[in-house]
This record gives structure tokens, C-alpha cells and sequence, in this order.
């Protein structure tokens, strides 16, 4: 038990993984990192070998994970990230996280070989209805990370995918590959203005006319939520929202990871955690 | 096999390990068998819905986590219409936790607690962020001793007292308690300190100052909890800062004959489990037949003549 206390992952007994419990969907678990590699100065993907309850993850959903220190202190809590990608057929799960602090920085020292403590699969994923021809994802940045599971689901279910990316320039439009491979990709840029509001607002109103958003789904900007928001709203168009906020446990019990949500005109407080972290796109408030 | 029950006051678990209040619920049996624990130990309720405050409501530390939550509650109606059948789904002992802003009220919330399902009240008089005229007693021994009193004399079930760490003098508090009819005292909450963002120059989380735990706090609880039992004859539960099964064995050799965890469970939900295994496993290879002959068993001798320390082999 000597490594506990130490920033190595705690060694969770068994070295095989669980089988698994239909009643304990969740776990935790050290998954060896297959590879790990700069996608630009700022972003990494991570893919690690996952067990088979990690597999059980559904779009949307998030994993915990125990990074390890960059440096000569200790990290204490846990750094939330939603799932980037699902390989069922080659056992592996994928992250796209941004290094920002600490904790991310630390991650980001991982090397293949090396093993990652995971908690999860953990959260409310994305809810994808079987009436819907056509859906528009709409993120910025990391948001986009937790919005490609989605899409690739519903292009495998025959959906319809439009993916708005927003992003600096060129070089911080993540995974246009992959959404390229599932759906249309429109990019959208500060570096040409194109991501402004107003521009993005003239997309997504083309799509709408064009009856090529039958849901919305966002993720990463509180201006292109608020933006997605009012339209679904004005044109009746069920959205989702996957939201973040600093957590503790990640599984329920502690009211670390509190929003503001807001049904009929009263507001009250859910745990983005356990009650999300995806949420319904009208009842979400967002500053 | 090690006897791994122990006995607080007439409860008997089936083992030493427990969470601690407010970092656990039903909800960790996502990730673990919550039977094996020795009790569930659920969250603080108080009478009155509370929204709790404001975000963030917690930060890291060097030596652990600040946490400033706020007590959020849904309500006793709730706790006991909702939360009680829930736990109930479980096989170990329910210990609720109440909290009031006073003692008028906390003898009602005793009252209201006081039901077949519940089988020990904990009482939070020390949350630390309340202050010692509004809920956090355990400031103060008059004011300890004026709480406990009446939450005694409200019910026949076991109560555990949950002391502060940032009183002044704790022994006293615990003395205070025990006069006053707990069965045992959990000790202790968080310990108050603040946290500044150096990048914003705020305060790093929503409540200003808030709740120290983790592994750094360690070493002062034990501390308190060897003084606290060489001063009163209830038993105590020791808790603050335990994420390994030596940390458990440290606390027992102090004077606890239990403990609770918070933190571990933020970090290795798989944690109190494997210290439990890992507990019984220690006192199979040290020849401990029974865990509870662990509690007090520090060796607590004058200190050596210092030239003849000095001269000895080291240890
Ligand atoms: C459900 C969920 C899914 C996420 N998915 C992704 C993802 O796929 N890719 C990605 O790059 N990022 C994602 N994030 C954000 C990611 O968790 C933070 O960037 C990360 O925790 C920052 O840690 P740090 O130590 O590097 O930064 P610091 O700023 O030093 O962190 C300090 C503390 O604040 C917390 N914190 C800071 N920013 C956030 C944030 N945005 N959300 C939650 N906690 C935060 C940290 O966990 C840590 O406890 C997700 C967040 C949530 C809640
Ligand atoms: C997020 C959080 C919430 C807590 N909520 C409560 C609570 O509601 N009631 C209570 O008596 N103690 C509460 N505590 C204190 C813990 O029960 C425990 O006393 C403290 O965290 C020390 O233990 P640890 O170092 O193992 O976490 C809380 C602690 C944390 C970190
Ligand atoms: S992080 Fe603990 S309840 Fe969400």
C-alpha cells in the first residue's frame, strides 16, 4: 500500500480487469496508455486499453482521471473528461483534452506503457432520438472533444450530422477529421471573423430552413450555447448541453459540481456529475 | 481470520471502516459494494431546505482540499421520506447526521431523526463555516455541553458528537460531550484556512474560507483524538486525512476504535475497500486476532533520558 500516498495511481488490487456487474456500472480502473501525442501546442490525444465496463461508456458520458503531478507537489483531486472516442472492436477508449493547468499538464507527461487511473464511465450522456434525420453539433474548442461521440453514433444510426467548429485559426480546429468521416464539417474562425455570432447565427438559420436540424447539441461556449439556445427555443428544435464545472468526488455525493438550471422561471442547483453532464439545452442558464 | 468488529458504545459493526459524512451516499454503490462498509453514514440534513454556496466550492491545497459546500439540504421531510428508504436498500447500520442553527431546534431535529430506520445520530455542531451561535458549538464547551443535553434527553438511540479541530481546547470540548450523555465523539471536521488565487487575487473558492481535509490534516486529528481519549471514556472516531491502512492502524493505536473517511473517496473511490482488506490483511501478518485490540495501544511512556536515547540503537 506503499504508493497510495505517493502521485503513483493507487494499485487497485486485481490486475485483471472485473467482470463486469450489471449493478456497479462504474469503476475504477488503471488502464495502460497505448499512445499519447500533441494534436497542436495546446491539445492532446490520449487513447488508453479500457476494461470492458470502461467500453460500457456512452456518448457524452465522462471518465474522472488521477493525473499524475508535473511537479514537485502533489495533485489532490481529479480531473473530469468526456470521452473523445470509443474503439469497442480494439478495446480502447480516447481523450482530446487542452492543457491548462496542472492537472492537464501533468496528464500530459503520461507516455505509452505508462498506466492511467480512470473512475467511470460516469454522468448522463447525449440522448439521440430515433425520430431525428438530421442533427447540428455546434462546439468550440474541447467542446468539440465531447461532441464527437455523438456524432459518430448518429451517423452510424443514419443520421444526418452537421458539425459547426468554432475555433481560433486553422491549427485549433480539432478533429474535422473525424467529423469529416461522419457528417458536414463547417468551420468557423476568429482569425476570418467567421465564428461571430451573428455569422454563426446565419448558418444555423440556413440549416434550420433547409430542415436539416431536427435536434442541436453543444458543448465548450457559453455565447454559442446562448445563441443555440434562443433559436431552438424561437423554432421549437429539442437541444442538449454538456456543461463543466470544478467536481470533487465526480459520483453524487459531495455538491461540489453545482449549476444554475432554470424550469418555468425558478431556478435551482444540479450536480453536473451525476445529474449531467449533459443537460437540456432551454433549461440551462450560462452567464 | 481477525475479528474486524468493533464496538462503539451498544453498536456493534462489522468492521472499523466508514465513510464520512458528506462524501458519501447511495450513489458510490455506482462504483463500489457499499455492504461491506462498517455503516453509511449519510449527509448533514437540517430542518429547512438549504441551497448551499456559491461555486467553486472547492480548490487543492499542498496538503489536501479546502472545501466550502454550505450544509445543502433538501430537508428533513425529504431526508426521511426519500433518503432513509434508500439507504435502507443496504444492509449496514444508517447513521443520519443532523444540523441546526439551534439548540431549540436541534432537540426537534433529534425527535424527527429519531426513527426505526435511523440506528445512530450523529450531530454536527462543528461545521466550520457556521458560527459557534449558529450551529458550530463545538466552539465552545458551554455551548457543547447546552446542545448535547438536550439531544440527549430527545432520544434513547446512540448519539455521536462531531467535534471541531478549531477550537481552541478540544480536550474540553470532548469532556463537555461526554458529561453531557454522548455515546461517542467523531472526531473532527475540517479545519478552517483560505485559499488565494494568486492569478485573480480572490479567494479560491465561493465561501471566502472553508474546510481543510485530506492528508495533511492527519496528523493533528490523531493528535486530538490520543487526547481526547486519555480524557474521557466514551468511545471516538477518528477521521481526517486517512487514505491508507496505515493511517487507519495510526488512528486505532491513538485511541480510536473507528474511523471515517472523506477524501479517499474523492480520490480512490475503490479506497475504503481496499483499506479494509488491507486492514485485516496488517493485523493477520502482525498477529492481531481482534482489529479492536488496536485501539489505544500506543506505547505512551515518559520520554527517555536524553543522553540515553541518544546513545541507543536507532529505531
Ligand atoms: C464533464 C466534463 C468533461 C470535460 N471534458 C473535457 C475534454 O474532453 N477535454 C478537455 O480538454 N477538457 C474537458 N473538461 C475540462 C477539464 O476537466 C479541465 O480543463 C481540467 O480539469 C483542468 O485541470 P487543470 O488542473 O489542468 O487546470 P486548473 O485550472 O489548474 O484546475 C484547477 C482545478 O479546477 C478544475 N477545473 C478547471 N477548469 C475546469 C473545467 N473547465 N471543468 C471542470 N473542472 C475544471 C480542475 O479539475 C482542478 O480541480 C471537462 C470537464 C468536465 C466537467
Ligand atoms: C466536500 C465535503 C463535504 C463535507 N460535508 C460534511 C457534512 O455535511 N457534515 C459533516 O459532518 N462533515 C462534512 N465534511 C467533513 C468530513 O465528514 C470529514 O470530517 C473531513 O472531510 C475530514 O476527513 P477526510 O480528511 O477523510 O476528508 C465534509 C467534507 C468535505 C470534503
Ligand atoms: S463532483 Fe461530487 S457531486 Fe458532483
Amino acid at each position: 500500500m506503499g504508493d497510495v500516498f505517493a502521485s503513483a495511481p493507487f494499485i487497485v488490487g486485481k490486475s485483471e480487469p472485473p467482470p463486469i456487474e450489471t449493478d456497479i456500472p462504474a469503476e475504477e480502473a488503471l488502464c495502460p496508455v497505448i499512445s499519447h501525442d500533441w494534436v497542436n501546442e495546446e491539445y492532446k490525444h490520449l487513447v488508453v486499453a479500457a476494461s470492458p465496463k470502461a467500453l460500457t461508456v456512452r456518448p457524452g458520458q465522462f471518465f474522472n482521471l488521477l493525473c499524475p503531478s508535473p511537479d514537485a507537489g502533489e495533485l489532490w483531486l481529479r480531473r473530469p473528461q468526456s470521452v473523445y472516442r470509443i474503439d469497442d472492436a480494439g478495446g480502447r477508449i480516447e481523450f482530446l483534452y487542452k492543457c491548462v493547468g496542472r492537472g492537464t499538464r501533468g496528464l500530459a507527461t503520461l507516455k505509452a506503457g505508462d498506466r492511467l487511473n480512470i473512475v467511470g464511465p460516469l454522468g448522463v450522456g447525449f440522448h439521440l432520438d430515433p425520430s431525428w434525420r438530421n442533427i447540428v453539433v455546434l462546439g468550440r474548442g474541447v467542446g468539440l472533444a465531447t461532441l464527437a461521440p455523438i456524432s459518430q453514433l448518429a451517423a452510424g444510426c443514419g443520421v444526418g450530422v452537421t458539425a459547426i467548429l468554432s475555433a481560433r485559426n486553422r491549427d485549433f480546429i480539432m478533429a474535422d477529421d473525424l467529423f469529416g468521416e461522419v457528417g458536414t464539417v463547417v468551420p468557423v474562425l476568429d482569425s476570418d471573423r467567421s465564428s461571430d455570432v451573428e455569422n454563426v447565427e446565419r448558418i444555423l438559420l440556413g440549416l434550420i430552413a433547409a430542415k436539416r436540424a431536427d435536434a442541436f447539441f453543444t458543448c465548450g461556449s457559453n455565447r454559442l450555447m446562448q445563441l443555440m439556445k434562443r433559436l431552438a427555443r424561437q423554432h421549437g428544435i429539442p437541444g442538449q448541453v454538456a456543461m463543466e464545472q470544478v467536481m470533487a468526488c465526480g459520483l453524487g455525493p459531495c455538491y461540489v459540481c453545482v449549476r444554475t438550471f432554470e424550469v418555468n422561471g425558478r431556478k435551482e442547483l444540479r450536480r453536473v456529475c451525476i445529474e449531467g453532464p449533459v443537460f437540456d439545452l432551454q433549461e440551462a442558464v450560462g452567464w | 481470520m481477525v475479528d474486524m468488529t468493533v464496538k462503539i458504545g451498544n453498536v456493534t459493526l462489522k468492521n472499523p471502516i466508514m465513510p464520512a459524512s458528506g462524501a458519501f451516499s447511495t450513489e458510490l454503490a455506482q462504483v463500489m459494494d457499499i455492504n461491506r462498509l462498517g455503516a453509511l453514514v449519510a449527509k448533514t440534513v437540517s430542518r429547512e431546505y438549504r441551497i448551499g454556496n456559491p461555486p467553486p466550492r472547492v480548490a487543492e491545497l499542498e496538503c489536501g482540499m479546502i472545501n466550502s459546500i454550505g450544509l445543502p439540504t433538501k430537508g428533513i421531510e425529504y431526508f426521511l421520506e426519500h433518503q432513509v428508504p434508500d439507504y435502507k436498500r443496504f444492509t449496514p447500520p444508517l447513521v443520519g447526521s443532523i444540523s441546526a442553527q439551534t439548540a431549540d431546534d436541534f432537540e426537534a431535529m433529534t425527535r424527527d431523526v429519531d426513527v426505526p430506520e435511523v440506528d445512530v445520530i450523529e450531530v454536527n455542531i462543528s461545521c466550520p463555516t457556521r458560527n459557534p451561535g449558529g450551529g458550530n458549538f463545538a466552539m465552545h464547551e458551554d455551548h457543547t455541553f447546552n446542545v448535547m443535553s438536550r439531544i440527549r434527553k430527545a432520544t434513547a438511540k446512540p448519539v455521536w458528537c462531531k467535534l471541531s479541530p478549531n477550537a481552541g481546547d478540544v480536550v474540553a470540548i470532548a469532556k463537555a460531550a461526554e458529561a453531557a450523555g454522548a455515546d461517542a465523539l467523531v472526531i473532527a471536521n475540517t479545519i478552517l484556512g483560505l485559499k488565494i488565487n494568486i492569478d485573480t487575487f480572490r479567494p479560491a473558492i465561493g465561501n471566502k474560507y472553508g474546510g481543510i481535509s485530506g492528508p495533511g490534516v492527519k496528523p493533528i486529528i490523531v493528535r486530538m483524538v490520543h487526547q481526547c481519549s486519555k480524557a474521557v471514556k466514551i468511545p471516538i472516531i477518528g477521521c481526517g486525512g486517512i487514505v491508507k491502512v496505515e493511517d487507519v492502524v495510526e488512528y486505532m493505536l491513538a485511541g480510536a476504535t473507528a474511523v471515517m473517511m472523506g477524501y479517499i473517496i474523492f480520490r480512490n473511490p475503490s479506497g475504503m475497500l481496499a483499506i479494509l482488506d488491507g486492514l485485516e490483511e496488517w493485523c493477520r501478518k502482525r498477529g492481531f486476532a481482534r482489529v479492536a485490540d488496536l485501539t489505544g495501544a500506543m506505547i505512551d511512556e515518559p520520554p527517555m533520558e536524553t543522553f540515553a536515547a541518544a546513545a541507543a540503537p536507532i529505531r
